[in-house]
């Protein structure tokens, strides 16, 4: 049923460039009728958009190939999981997923703050409909993805690295984490349209924040994971092009995160978390530019495609209005108050946002330069990983210490004093686990030895944090320790949840300086019987065997590993061959030791017909925290985001004092 | 086809209905015009805002205070300036809260 999808994207066209027009007419006249029509045709977009979302899953289902999208990313012999995949595997797929979630996203946001911000709710709406004007014009009019051929007897099927259960959450993660950032943007232009800069904004969105965020972070280290098991190169992390697209609005949503309670507890900073909006908002754009443009040179760039000039007008223009509309509310956005010192939390948090601002161009001019350098000298010029660690190293590892730093300062200012009494365990800690592991010999990278230095700082920090609020709590009348922990967390859910989160990127440091600046490598050519070793590691190559599955043959090396003369077990590293693809991965071996976090990592890299195989073997320390990162990253994300109702409350009551109608 | 078009304007006609809605629920309502703020109210917001963040300010303090994150020195140095603001607050939102011949 191509006509009924087609139909129901340009219904959705229609009602969003309504919910434009309309909006906007309606919040400039003040119009209460059209204000609400607006909203309710953004309301309606989500629905007509949710019928087209259904009409392609059931021709991908069905395998209908008379639809292109279908034929063009499934076939037959795909798994259904994958199948269901290849919704968001494809270009026009992915543009009408970002179409749902957008709808989706707005139609929730304004029902949710209806009660307290009715009168931001006014201007965000029509600016939710301008950004899903673009994506429904993309949709309807450039890259449809409801057009029809005659239906050939297979489709042309997958792209072998996408067929992973890896594939089944990290992109449709990376997009609620770009999606959602549209909505502290049009709420922030909202309130800077309603001449109401006020805190309200900032409460509206920060959940939103905070959950696009979290859904950037997690969908990252879900694609690192996939990369690690799946494309074979021994890594997680390669600085490609479409992964900085993903890290790069992280980065400046992190930094929003962080200057944003300096505005809630200062009301510093406001033009500065405008511009952060703005920048995060537009850098999420310029990653799904990056990823569906096929501008740049990816693993992850799966089509050239003719889009591209559209998104880069739209940033353009996205860019341009809302400056404009910040600086026509300049005098409204002026501080009330400056900093009173460069030692004090605020002062510790500007710091934490100009690295992490730094980091995040650093790594924006690293991604833009093969084409800025291909248009002024005619060749692309790309920056190696030497370049990107360079700035991890200059920026990171400073930002790594403030985490540890800033939560122990005091608001406005402290004293030097003070500090060296509150920074004296963390120091102490620090300072032994430096050279306990110098003495160790880990002295071979001195930046993993800082990282490991600064990581048990703020370690550290974050333990004594913990330990006195639940000791003050206790004293405080809580009957009983677990008490008195949890109810330090429920009263103050976003400052113990973003401990917890740091805990994780502290883990996250650990196991990036571990398996990157301490790993070993070997690799050797071997026949039946042969073996090599790679660190403690000893492997023997036994067998090699083929297994046909429904998509692919299966071809698997068989290595038999011990450690020290201890027999561990065998592992398995080989290729898969899409039949109907006609391509082949590499499906690498990889032993965890639960213990120590280590993995033992192997590649065959090439098979010959006699049997003999290339192998490439690493030994990463420390790997695996980075994985377990994510589940604490998770967990400090859920608290963090956890409802407050005393805020809730706070923000009404406060509505209602000042004589706004507090409806739902 | 015959079915898609029927369903498609089906969608169409309900969206419709879905945008209309409030015209047609109110088709002659005593007042459209949406709250505008004005500078009185504006103002209060203002002063509710800053009355809230110096109570939440000082309540940080004393927890962080009472844990040993902040010094007995910082504690005493940061009390005045926040019980001075929140007062300031308070005072000004009473005021406003008066008749305009009782302000001064």
């Amino acid at each position: 049923m191509p006509e009924l999808g087609r139909a129901a994207l340009l219904v959705t066209f229609g009602l969003v460039t309504y919910a434009l027009v309309a909006g906007a007419a309606g919040a400039y006249l003040g119009r209460r009728r059209l204000a609400l029509s607006a909203q309710n045709a953004l309301i309606a977009a989500f629905f007509s958009t949710l019928v087209a979302s259904g009409v392609l899953l059931a021709a991908l289902l069905r395998h209908d190939f008379s639809f292109t999208y279908v034929a063009h990313t499934t076939s037959e012999a795909l798994p259904t999981a994958y199948t269901i995949s290849a919704f968001w595997g494809g270009q026009e797929g992915s543009l009408l997923l970002w179409l749902l979630v957008l709808t989706g996203f707005g139609s929730v946001a304004v029902r949710f703050n209806r009660r307290w911000a009715r009168d931001l709710i006014v201007w965000a709406v029509p600016v939710f409909a301008g950004v899903a004007v673009f994506f429904s014009f993309l949709v309807v009019a450039v890259a449809s993805p409801f057009e029809t051929q005659i239906a050939p007897a297979d489709g042309a099927g997958m792209t072998p690295s996408l067929q992973n259960p890896y594939m089944l959450a990290h992109p449709p993660l990376l997009y609620l984490g770009y999606v959602g950032l549209t909505v502290p943007f049009a709420f922030c232009l909202g309130a800077l349209l309603a001449g109401r800069p006020d805190e309200r904004w900032l409460v509206a969105t920060r959940r939103w924040t905070l959950f696009a965020w979290a859904a950037l972070g997690v969908g990252q280290l879900l694609g690192a994971h996939w990369a690690y098991v799946e494309v074979g190169w021994g890594g997680y992390y390669a600085w490609d092009p479409v992964e900085n697209a993903a890290l790069m609005p992280w980065l400046a949503a992190t930094a929003f995160l962080h200057s944003v309670m300096i505005q809630e507890k200062r009301g510093m900073l406001r033009v500065w978390n405008v511009l952060l909006v703005i920048l995060a908002f537009s850098l999420s754009l310029f990653g799904t530019f990056l990823t569906r443009s096929g501008v740049v040179n990816s693993i992850h760039s799966f089509t050239q495609s003719s889009i591209g000039t559209w998104f880069l007008a739209f940033i353009a223009l996205t860019i341009a209005v809302s400056l404009a509309i910040m600086f026509r509310r300049l005098p409204q956005l002026r501080s009330p108050t400056r900093l009173e010192s460069p030692l004090s939390r605020e002062a510790a948090f500007l710091y934490n946002n100009l690295l992490l601002l730094a980091l995040c161009l650093a790594i924006f001019w690293g991604v833009v330069y093969p084409l800025v350098s291909e248009a002024l000298r005619g060749e692309a010029v790309v920056l190696g990983r030497s370049y990107y660690d360079f700035f991890l190293r200059v920026f990171g590892l400073p930002l790594l210490l403030l985490m540890g730093i800033g939560p122990l300062v005091a608001w406005r200012r402290a004293s030097l004093a003070s500090l060296v009494t509150t920074f004296r365990w963390p120091t102490l800690v620090a300072l032994s686990t430096g050279v306990v592991l110098l003495a160790l010999g880990a002295g071979s990278s001195i930046p993993g030895v800082i990282a490991y230095t600064f990581s048990a700082f703020v370690a550290t920090t974050i333990v004594m944090e913990f330990a006195r609020g639940t000791r003050a709590r206790k004293a405080l009348g809580a009957a009983t320790w677990p008490r008195a922990f949890s109810s330090l967390l429920g009263r103050n859910r976003r400052r113990y949840g973003g401990y917890v989160v740091h805990a994780a990127i502290v883990l996250l440091a650990i196991g990036i300086a571990g398996s990157s600046a301490f790993d070993s490598v070997a690799e050797a050519r071997l026949a039946r019987g042969d073996s090599m070793t790679v660190g403690d590691y000893t492997l023997r190559y036994r067998s090699l065997d083929e297994h046909l599955t429904k998509n692919a043959t299966q071809i698997r090396a068989s290595l038999a590993v011990s450690r020290n003369g201890r027999d561990l077990g065998t592992l398995e590293a080989g290729k898969n061959a899409y039949t109907v693809e006609q391509q082949v991965s590499n499906e690498v071996g990889i032993r965890s030791d639960k213990l120590t976090g280590e993995d033992l990592f192997v590649i065959a890299e090439q098979i010959d017909p006699d049997g003999t195989v290339y192998f490439r073997a690493f030994v990463k320390p420390l790997v695996n925290l980075i994985w377990v990162a994510g589940f604490v990253f998770v967990l400090g994300s859920l608290i963090a985001l956890w409802p407050d109702a005393r805020e809730q409350r706070r923000l009404v009551e406060r509505t209602r004092e000042i004589g706004l109608p507090a409806t739902r | 086809l015959t079915l898609a078009l029927v369903l498609a304007a089906a969608l169409a006609v309900t969206c419709v209905v879905a945008v209309a809605l409030p015209f047609i629920k109110e088709p002659e309502p005593e007042s459209d015009s949406l709250h505008e703020l004005d500078d009185d109210e504006r103002r209060r917001l203002d002063l509710l805002e800053t009355r809230d963040r110096s109570l939440a300010a000082l309540k940080e303090l004393e927890f962080d205070h009472r844990t040993g994150t902040i010094s007995d020195e910082d504690y005493r140095a940061l009390l005045g300036p926040l019980r001075r603001e929140a007062a300031n607050a308070l005072r000004a939102l009473d005021r406003e809260g008066r008749p305009p011949e009782e302000r001064t």
